[in-house]
């Protein structure tokens, strides 16, 4: 009889690469409803040209590469990294932003590096860093919340602004994006950081339409949604804890210290926690496995390097929000991180 | 301390990091009891079931074997016998394919069964209490008892731990999914095995007894319990379900919270662990004498018509255990023995079971997840999560692809105790073990390797520096003359002239003597500072003073000569008669010589009379020898007054002078060293007998060289007085072999003198030369 000859172990966790994959995407879920309730059925359009343009960078880089396109396409990270960038993007940016994104990100970022799991940094947010420095009137056309746009879009009128910069009635986007007031409306985080810069105090600038009583309007509900998800992850075992609550705990932290030092130019924990990307940044950016911490203790140090570095550069930078950037420069810390922070093992060190 | 084992009698168990939850299966085989099969018709009993040497074959082809019989006794350390697992008679002895994941081929004994089981004569022992600590162990040794968890080290000695044990641990955990028979041992057999630990307590003197059970067995548990009321250094304690809490260091952390240092044993933290099935063994060769020959087998799987555990005679063919329980295989059939996580699939099922065969899992493609392709690392860590050992498997990964062996180490792959969590957890679904495996063989062939390697580049330096030594030896013997020449020689000189006018005028011995002294002195402190070696320094001392005993007759000699002083033509006739003479002197101090030297074993190495003696004889010959060279030389001299008759007479008269001047000189200096080497055997007193027979074998071996020199100081006396021939020849011919200066003599009256003036310069330098030789040599 002729027996099959296997390595142990014999059984294996049923886990799969694309199931991990596909999770994260379904995490986004709820953050994503939250975005198209608030700012419109753009990031959906968004979402779809991603998910093509990725395919079609893989599939052709993967052939470029004389490797087999399949496997690579369907452990689903070049897809993840698709809808992160979506998500990242304002809904309504010119197509070709987000095909600039993809083809960045999967082509230079993780396949130029060898493919997944080789990838220093975090293809997603390489690419908006990419975006945001080279394109940065595109990137930051964020619309404000659906109620407050003075001329409603419709979904066609969306395509149109994507593909043609117009829509039908021949408005572009900037004119969208103006406020009943007939001005143009910032994000949240870039309303204050401006309002600040032009001596106005944080309760001043949060009397202005965009924010409710402790976020910016519409922008909380998204960072919640995101939270929701990040919950699920770490219930599913998907990603470990302690990135996630060390990121927020510093920038809680971060955010609190300043708030108590200085009243008046501090938006406080509560803002912070719910603007711009925190939430999503927390869940699902900066626990992309690859180009993050794998220890447990370098994890704690990762996530509370970014938390840090966001509150930094939100309140002493140049720009508005600061996830990509903060998790690219700490994606550069992890070997050194990895490298100190090993796990005692068994056996070894303060043996009883 | 106290407070630890407070904790532990309080049935506190600590956790170790990782671990994981495959699943269990274990109700597949553990509703049933424990069945005994049919005999085999073949049962093939390795010689190595255990870590360590084999034993030595007590059996032959053809024997008739009674069942538990020894098949090999104990031959080395670490060596455990093997006995016939039944009756009958041993058809061969071959290496057969082994219980091994290469099933390599290990020595057999191949039984066929008689049918009647007839057991050998057994020793009971109705109580062991009565039994000494080393008759326990030998019976546990002779038993052949080796742990029937995994490992399979040899139980007495682990019985014998001489450290102190404050812990006696019983993985009774079983941790590996589908394997049941520890569990369904401890539920039939609870009562032997308490008494296997009573045994064991015994043997070691615990402090207490931990048994450790996992809780999926809560029917061990209690039978357990219950058969260990009566003892209070057991404790029956239940850890969590988790796998895997039976692996030995594991096990330790969860009931001690201690750990067993990376390089360490348990013994080392005062822990020993036995297996379960290891300790009934133990009780059925204490109580019933009975040898290991049967161990229970958990024969299991979706493929398996009984799954259940089985009593298996060791040796039987697995095939036989399959068969018993029903196989229906599927395409691809594999077989695991042992569990799903740590057991290894078989190529053949014709192998026999051996002592650590606890389970036979022939699994269908449903149960066990096949192996699905290997995927990119994307460093999610869930390895890293699961490992019970906190390594890092996903950068041990990394490194063991690239082959990086020293950070392998550096992250403590050797702490890898191969438990396969990593891999079962692992998305990408990467055999990491197997990885780690290649990697860890690697490691330690590169290390064999550089040992290897060292050691040879160790012989290798060891040579050269040898060679370089001698080398230099070699060297400084030729370097270090020429040194010594510049301060001593011209002390010499000054004080051989010095001596020669005392002699002269009054002939003070003493004053001679004295200054001898105070020369010998400053060679020795100039010796010793040159080279600190006493070897060296006795061996030229030695050889200094055979040289003097030698050259003082020829000294006393060329003393004579030297005090006749030569005037007229007529004389130069008389010189080569004196030069004649002292030939034959020299040649009568040779015998002296030879006679000290032949004296000299009496007097300086009274150690081997034997050797001794042939060093005698040897030297007696040389000695002879160089006589005989010397008569030659001074035939040689004979011979030539004849051949210079013709010749200016003026000028073999200054020639002869020159020559009787040079041969007074190199006395003067011959004298000085007799007297050095007279002075010396004081100074060496104290040097051992040893030294002393080397001392007088080495120098024994320079008196013959001593004599050589003598004889070419001979020789330069009539070449001198041959320059006068006018044969250019002679002057350039080699002076150490007289038949050339014979040969030379043939005058050539016909030469110009210019050219004798020459030849005669050379022969002079030559002179010179030897006589410095000569020096040195003293």
């Amino acid at each position: 009889m002729k027996l099959t000859m296997a390595s142990s172990p014999h059984n294996h966790s049923h886990k799969s690469l694309t199931r991990l994959m596909l999770s994260v995407i379904a995490a986004c879920i709820p953050g994503l409803i939250a975005q198209v309730f608030f700012f419109g059925t753009g990031v959906l359009i968004q979402l779809v040209l991603s998910l093509v343009a990725v395919s079609v960078f893989e599939a052709a880089i993967m052939l470029i590469r004389k490797r087999p396109v399949w496997p690579a396409l369907s452990d689903g990270s070049a897809w993840l990294t698709a809808v992160l960038l979506a998500l990242s993007i304002p809904p309504l940016a010119p197509w070709w932003i987000i095909v600039i994104g993809c083809l960045f990100s999967i082509v230079i970022v993780k396949q130029l590096y060898g493919g997944l799991g080789f990838n220093l940094f975090n293809p997603a947010m390489a690419a908006y860093v990419l975006l945001l420095v080279s394109f940065p009137v595109q990137m930051t056309a964020w619309l404000p919340v659906t109620d407050l746009i003075n001329t409603p879009i419709g979904f066609a009128d969306q395509l149109r602004l994507i593909f043609t910069d117009f829509t039908a009635s021949g408005f572009s986007l900037d004119q969208v994006r103006a406020g009943v007031d007939g001005l143009t409306m910032a994000t949240p985080l870039d309303t204050v950081k401006t309002d600040i810069a032009h001596g106005l105090t944080v309760t001043e600038s949060m009397q202005k339409p965009i924010f409710n009583e402790w976020a910016g309007l519409g922008w909380a509900w998204v960072n919640l949604g995101y939270l929701v998800g990040g919950l699920y992850l770490l219930k599913a075992k998907i990603i470990n804890w302690h990135i996630p609550v060390s990121f927020i705990a510093t920038l809680a932290v971060c955010s609190a210290i300043g708030y108590i030092a200085s009243p008046g130019t501090e938006p406080g924990t509560l803002f912070h926690l719910l603007s711009g990307a925190t939430m999503m940044g927390a869940f699902f950016i900066a626990t992309d496995p690859v180009s993050a911490a794998t220890t447990n203790k370098g994890r704690l140090i990762y996530g509370a390097l970014i938390g840090l570095l966001i509150y930094l550069i939100r309140t002493f930078g140049g720009f508005p929000d600061a996830i990509a950037f903060s998790v690219l420069l700490i994606n550069i810390a992890v070997p050194l991180i990895d490298y100190y922070t090993q796990p005692r093992t068994y056996g070894h060190g303060a043996v009883k | 301390m106290e407070k630890l084992l407070e904790q532990i009698k309080k049935g506190t168990v600590w956790a170790f990091p990782g671990g994981i939850h495959p699943p269990q299966q274990k109700s597949l085989s553990n509703s049933a009891s424990i069945t005994r099969l049919p005999l085999p018709d073949k049962l093939i009993v390795a010689l190595k079931q255990h870590i360590g040497a084999n034993g030595k074959l007590l059996v032959e082809k053809g024997q008739h074997v009674l069942k538990g019989q020894p098949l090999t006794e104990p031959a080395a350390n670490w060596s455990v016998p093997v006995h016939a697992p039944s009756s009958g008679v041993v058809t061969d002895i071959a290496p057969m394919p082994s219980a091994h994941p290469s099933a390599l081929p290990e020595l057999s004994v191949i039984i066929e069964p008689d049918g009647k089981d007839e057991w050998v004569a057994l020793n009971k022992n109705k109580n062991p209490a009565e039994l000494s600590h080393d008759e326990l162990i030998n019976i546990i040794h002779q038993a052949g008892i080796s742990g029937m968890g995994g490992a399979g080290f040899p139980t007495y000695v682990k019985a014998d731990t001489k450290q102190p044990i404050e812990f006696l641990i019983v993985n009774a955990v079983e941790c590996e999914p589908y394997i049941t028979a520890d569990d369904v041992l401890m539920r039939e057999h609870a009562k032997e095995v308490i008494q296997g630990i009573e045994i064991m307590q015994q043997l070691l003197n615990p402090t207490l007894c931990i048994v450790g059970i996992e809780d999926n067995k809560p029917e061990a548990i209690a039978a357990m319990k219950q058969a260990a009321e009566h003892n209070s250094k057991i404790i029956i304690q239940t850890v969590p379900t988790i796998y895997p809490s039976g692996g030995e260091k594991q096990l330790i952390k969860l009931l001690t919270n201690r750990e067993v240092p990376s390089i360490g044993i348990p013994a080392d933290i005062g822990i020993l662990v036995h297996n379960t099935g290891t300790l009934f063994a133990v009780q059925q060769a204490v109580y019933e004498g009975k040898p290991l020959i049967e161990r229970i087998v958990t024969v299991t799987g979706n493929t398996i018509h009984k799954p259940g555990n089985v009593w298996a005679l060791l040796g039987t063919e697995i095939k036989h255990l399959l068969d018993c329980q029903g196989f229906s295989p599927v395409p691809q059939q594999s077989v695991v023995m042992g569990g799903p996580m740590m057991g290894f699939t078989l190529p053949t099922v014709r192998i026999g079971i051996v002592k650590t065969t606890n389970c036979i899992l022939a699994p269908d493609h449903k149960e066990l997840a096949e192996p699905g392709p290997e995927k990119a690392c994307i460093r999610c860590s869930a390895c890293a999560d699961a490992c019970p050992a906190s390594l890092l498997p996903q950068q041990l990964q990394w490194f063991a692809k690239s082959k990086e062996y020293d950070k392998l180490q550096e992250h403590n792959l050797f702490d890898c105790i191969e438990c396969g969590a990593c891999a079962y957890v692992c998305p990408s679904e990467i055999p990491l073990v197997q990885y780690y495996r290649i990697a860890k063989v690697e490691i330690k062939e590169q290390q064999a390797d550089k040992i290897k390697a060292d050691r040879a580049k160790e012989r290798f330096d060891a040579r050269k520096e040898r060679l370089e030594r001698e080398q230099e030896e070699r060297q400084n013997r030729h370097k270090r003359k020429p040194a010594a020449k510049s301060a001593d020689e011209k002390q010499k000189v000054a004080e051989a002239l010095a001596r020669v006018k005392n002699k002269s005028d009054n002939g003070d011995e003493k004053s001679a003597v004295a200054a001898a002294i105070a020369r010998a002195k400053a060679k020795k402190q100039q010796g010793e500072e040159l080279e600190p070696d006493n070897s060296e320094v006795a061996k030229e001392r030695a050889l200094r003073k055979e040289q003097a005993r030698k050259y003082k007759e020829q000294k006393s000699q060329t003393d004579e000569s030297a005090e006749t002083t030569p005037v007229d033509d007529k004389k130069s006739a008389v010189a080569a008669a004196i030069a004649r003479a002292k030939a034959k002197k020299a040649a009568q101090a040779l015998d002296n010589a030879e006679q000290a030297a032949s004296e000299e074993p009496q007097n300086d190495a009274p150690v081997d009379d034997k050797k001794a003696a042939v060093a005698a004889a040897i030297a007696r010959a040389k000695a002879k020898k160089a006589a005989q060279a010397l008569d030659n030389a001074e035939q040689a001299t004979s011979e030539e007054p004849q051949s210079e008759a013709p010749v200016d007479d003026k000028k073999a008269a200054v020639a002869a002078a020159i020559a009787r001047a040079k041969a007074k000189k190199a006395a003067k200096a011959l004298e000085e060293a007799e007297q050095t080497a007279i002075e010396e055997p004081q100074i060496d007193a104290p040097v051992d007998d040893k030294k002393a027979a080397v001392a007088a074998a080495i120098a024994r071996a320079k008196a013959k060289k001593a004599a050589k020199a003598l004889e070419d100081t001979e020789q330069t006396q009539p070449q001198e007085l041959q320059v006068d021939s006018a044969a250019p020849k002679s002057a350039e011919s080699n002076t150490d072999d007289s038949s050339v200066l014979i040969n030379a003599d043939k005058p050539k009256s016909a030469e110009d003198k210019k050219k004798a003036a020459v030849a005669a310069a050379i022969a002079r330098a030559k002179a010179k030369k030897l006589q410095k030789e000569g020096n040195n040599q003293s």
